[in-house]
Formats: structure tokens, sequence, C-alpha cells
């Protein structure tokens, strides 16, 4: 389609002698959403950090599109309480100015938020106020860690609803962590199962058959993806996208 | 000017002008020791300062530039074992806080020939300001200031969230390197008025109490700064009318703003 954002190659990250992320290949261009899965310890996170720049890979290369702007959503915002801070300062001091704050606020939904404290937010709210901060940099390429932990079960899947949409708007490539299969599943276009290496990677609905992603994450995950699967592609019946075979999946 | 040098003559305006200046950079330092959780940190700095003076008699220089060297010295030396996290962060302060105050401890009892007052160095002396620690005071204040205001957004933004300033660019790095050599510097100036053992409290109380009225980070230092003022204009005139020892009776003025402003919150809030 395009030139890629970014492309990976053989990246592998040590510590001391411990290997974490082992000869990784990828490439993500811009309107993919890929969501990186994998137990504790596979190396995730130090995956999203060689690809932020602030882990420096021990082998192996990655080359960056010339001038890319990167945004991160972090895993959380644990905002220390001493330190008095508003909605409006936090986005200002990413050095755009006060419009872009704004739109990129409206953008993600919390734009009447902007004077509040950023301490009195929600889990919510801080996920979509971190994801707007990621916005007012005009992103090409938009990484999140974990961008749903402790938001509730409904607005998980309005955030991934969401980083959908922004990437359709945005025409962003997105990269993702995530531990909420299920919803992943139904948010992402690729998945890549890492445990230090890519152990297998793909379409959503292919990879849950996949035998190295059954032994990594065992028969009952893979089975109740598989069962997800079903509904999710029950419900494009409805509206009569129908999707060949989907409902072998549920007899997996 | 005949009347500042009336006032300099003064032991009394010196360790006010003096303690005044210390409160000036405490406020801003000790705001960023509350944000960063820097308290046992700062505490550990501190003790190494007699380490630091044991030193500066040792090899005959100034007892300032041996203080900073040798906090800059142990912040290195953290840093670098905090890397191998070989153990907890609290466990190797405390080991280094207190070895460091032993040896200084120790060495200075091996230099009987040397006059220095202990009580003095470890709790504050209001007659133990000179005209150039006034210029040290002063001269690091400058430095501090300049280099607060001038890297200002990016300590910030490191201390709000690490990773995303890394992210977005932010020499974290060296901020955090910058922001320990403006601790050492502090530690050095303001160890004649409050002593090393409660240069911590002259740094945590006023910032912790600002922060009840703060709406912002900028307010929050400035409110630190007035509570530091009122705290050293307080404790040094309780010390020449009472004859109580300087740096206590500074931290106790501090403390009791503190609880007047948290008792006073919390009866309006109720």
């Amino acid at each position: 389609m395009s030139k890629p954002l970014i492309v990976l190659d053989q990246v592998t990250v040590a510590f001391d002698e411990r290997v974490v992320v082992d000869r990784v290949d990828l490439s993500i261009e811009r309107g993919d959403i890929i969501t990186v899965i994998g137990p504790n310890g596979a190396g995730k996170t130090t995956l999203i950090k060689a690809i932020l720049d602030i882990q420096k890979p021990t082998h192996g290369s990655i080359q960056r599109e010339n001038g890319l702007s990167v945004g991160y959503v972090p895993q959380h915002l644990t905002l220390e309480p001493t330190l008095p801070l508003s909605v409006r300062r936090f986005m200002l001091l990413s050095g755009e100015p006060l419009e872009a704050c704004q739109n990129a606020l409206s953008r993600t939904g919390v734009d009447h938020l902007m004077n509040a404290s950023v301490h009195h937010l929600s889990g919510g709210e801080k996920q979509r106020l971190l994801l707007a901060r990621a916005l007012a940099r005009h992103p090409d390429l938009l990484v999140l860690d974990e961008p749903a932990q402790g938001v509730d079960i409904n607005g998980q899947a309005a955030l991934y609803d969401l980083i959908r949409e922004l990437r359709d708007q945005l025409h962003c490539g997105v990269l993702m962590v995530s531990h909420d299969l299920h919803l992943v599943m139904a948010a992402t276009d690729k998945v890549i199962c890492l445990n230090q290496h890519v152990c297998c990677s793909g379409y959503p609905e292919d990879i849950s058959h996949d035998p190295a992603f059954i032994e990594t994450f065992g028969r009952p995950v893979a089975e109740s993806l598989a069962v997800y699967h079903h509904h999710h592609n029950h419900s494009h019946d409805l509206h009569g996208d129908v999707v060949d075979g989907s409902c072998d999946h549920a007899h997996h | 000017m005949p009347i500042i040098d009336a006032l300099l003559n003064d032991f009394f305006w010196r360790a006010l002008i003096g303690g005044l200046g210390v409160a000036l950079v405490a406020g801003p330092l000790g705001c960023f020791v509350v944000w960063r959780r820097m308290a046992y940190f700062g505490d550990t700095l501190a003790h190494s300062a007699l380490l630091g003076i044991a030193l500066s008699f040792l090899i005959s220089v100034p007892l300032n530039v041996g203080v900073i060297v040798t906090c800059i010295a142990l912040s290195v030396v953290l840093v670098v074992f905090q890397r191998s996290r070989a153990l907890a962060t609290d466990t190797l302060l405390g080991i280094l806080a207190h070895s460091a105050l032993a040896i200084g401890l120790v060495a200075l009892s091996f230099m009987p020939d040397i006059r220095f007052d202990l009580t003095g160095l470890l709790f504050g002396d209001l007659l133990a300001m000179s005209r150039t620690d006034l210029i040290w005071i002063y001269g690091g204040a400058v430095v501090i200031l300049t280099l607060l205001a001038a890297f200002w957004r990016g300590l910030l933004m490191s201390t709000i969230h690490e990773e995303l300033a890394r992210v977005e660019g932010v020499p974290v790095e060296r901020l955090r390197l910058i922001l320990m050599l403006m601790f050492s510097i502090v530690i050095a100036v303001a160890m004649k008025i409050v002593g090393v053992l409660l240069i911590t409290a002259l740094l945590i109380i006023p910032a912790a109490t600002a922060r009840r009225l703060a709406g912002n980070p900028e307010q929050m230092m400035g409110l630190a700064i007035g509570f530091g003022c009122l705290a050293v204009t307080g404790g040094l005139t309780m010390s020449w009318f009472l004859d109580t020892p300087a740096g206590p009776s500074v931290v106790v003025t501090a403390f009791c703003m503190f609880l007047l402003v948290y008792g006073g919150a919390q009866r309006t809030a109720a």
C-alpha cells in the first residue's frame, strides 16, 4: 500500500545475558492496527520501548520513516497526588498550541474536562486524556501499552472502538499491547503473539487455531476466543456481512 | 552602602538574609523532592555532607566545595547501584545515608586539631553565618533558579511521567543529573542554617504545606518559597529570643505552619 512507517529487522533486546525480545521482525504501515499479545514476561513492554526508541536493541535494526512522529499512550497515568495539575496544563506540557490540545480532547470525548484536575478523573477519562495527549502531537504512529487497563468493561469496548475510529480519521498506524484478548480480537487487524520471539502472527480468526497460540495460552483461552469469534461473526451476519465458515470456529 | 554594611555586621541579620536565600531555593527543590518521592534520597545526600566536611578538612578545600563534590559523587554512586538492582532502593539509601554520616563522624574524630562545632554542623548555627557564606548562598541560588527556569518544562514533564517525557524527546537522564547537582548545591548552602540532619525538613515541610493551597505546580513553588521564608524568619527570631538551636527552631516553625494550614483546610472542608 504505502511505505511502512517503521520496520523492525531481527530485533533482539537482552538484559545482561537474558534475552527478552528475540529476533522480532515487524513492519507497521499507515492504517494498520497491530496488537501484541503474550503471557507475562513475554517482552511486550520491552518491544514497545524499542519501537519508541527508549530501549536500544542489542542486535538488529529499527528503521523509522523520516520525521516519524510517534504518539505514546502509557499503561496508566500514575500521578503523584502531591503535584497539582489540571487537564489543560497537562495537555499544554506537550508543547502543542492550545487549539491543537482542545481538538485532541474533543476527538477523544473529554473536552469538557479541560479545567478539571487530573487527579479527579476516572480510569476511563484518564486513558482518554492520555490518548488525547498523544493525538495532540499529530502522530503518524500511535503506540498504546494496555490502553484499557483500569477501565470498566463497557468503557473498554468503547475505547477500542475509539482507537479504530481514530485510525480511520487520522490514517495513522496503531500498535497496541493488550491483555484483553476478547476485545482485542474484535478491534485489531493483525495479532502478534509474542513469547520472547514471535510465536505466531496473523489475523485474529486464524491465530486462535494456531498450535503455537494454543500452546502459549492454553486450549481454554483459544477455545473461548473461537467461541467469541462465532459471536462476533454472527453479529456481522446480521448486517449481511457473512464470513465463510464462521460457525466452524465455535465447534473448535 | 552603609545600611547594608551595618546589617551585614550583625550576625542575626546575616543569618536571616542567608536563611531567606536558602528558602528561595529550598521551596522549588522541595517541591521536586515531594513530587518525585525523594525524601529519603535527600536525607542520604544531606547526611553525606558530613563526610564532605571531613574530606574538605583533610585536603583543605572550602567546606562548600567539599560538600557539593561529595554529594554529587554519592548521587552518581546511587544511580549506578540503583541500575544494578541488587538491593531495594530504600535499603540502599538506608545503608549509604547512615554509613556516610558515620564515616564522616569517625573521620572528623581523627582530626583533633581542627576546631569545629559538631552540634552546629548537625543542627545549624545562628552565629556561624559569615559574609562568604552569604555569597555562596546567593551564588548558589542564582545557579539553581537559572537551571530551573531553563529546564522547567523538561523537569516537570519527566516528573509527571518519565517514559512519556522520554518519548517526547526530553533528556530525562541528563535532567536527573542536573536535579542532583541542584540538590547538592542546596545542601551545601543550607547546612549552615539548619544543619545536615534537618535539611530535608526545610525542603519538604514548606512544599507539603503549599500543596494544600496550590492549584498548579508554579503556585506550589511560590507558596513553598513563602512558607520557607516565614519558617526561617520565625525560627531564627525564636532562636534569637529563646536561645534555641537555629535549625530545630526553623523546622518547628515550619511544622506549626503545616499544622495550621492542614488543620484550617480540614475545618473549611468539613
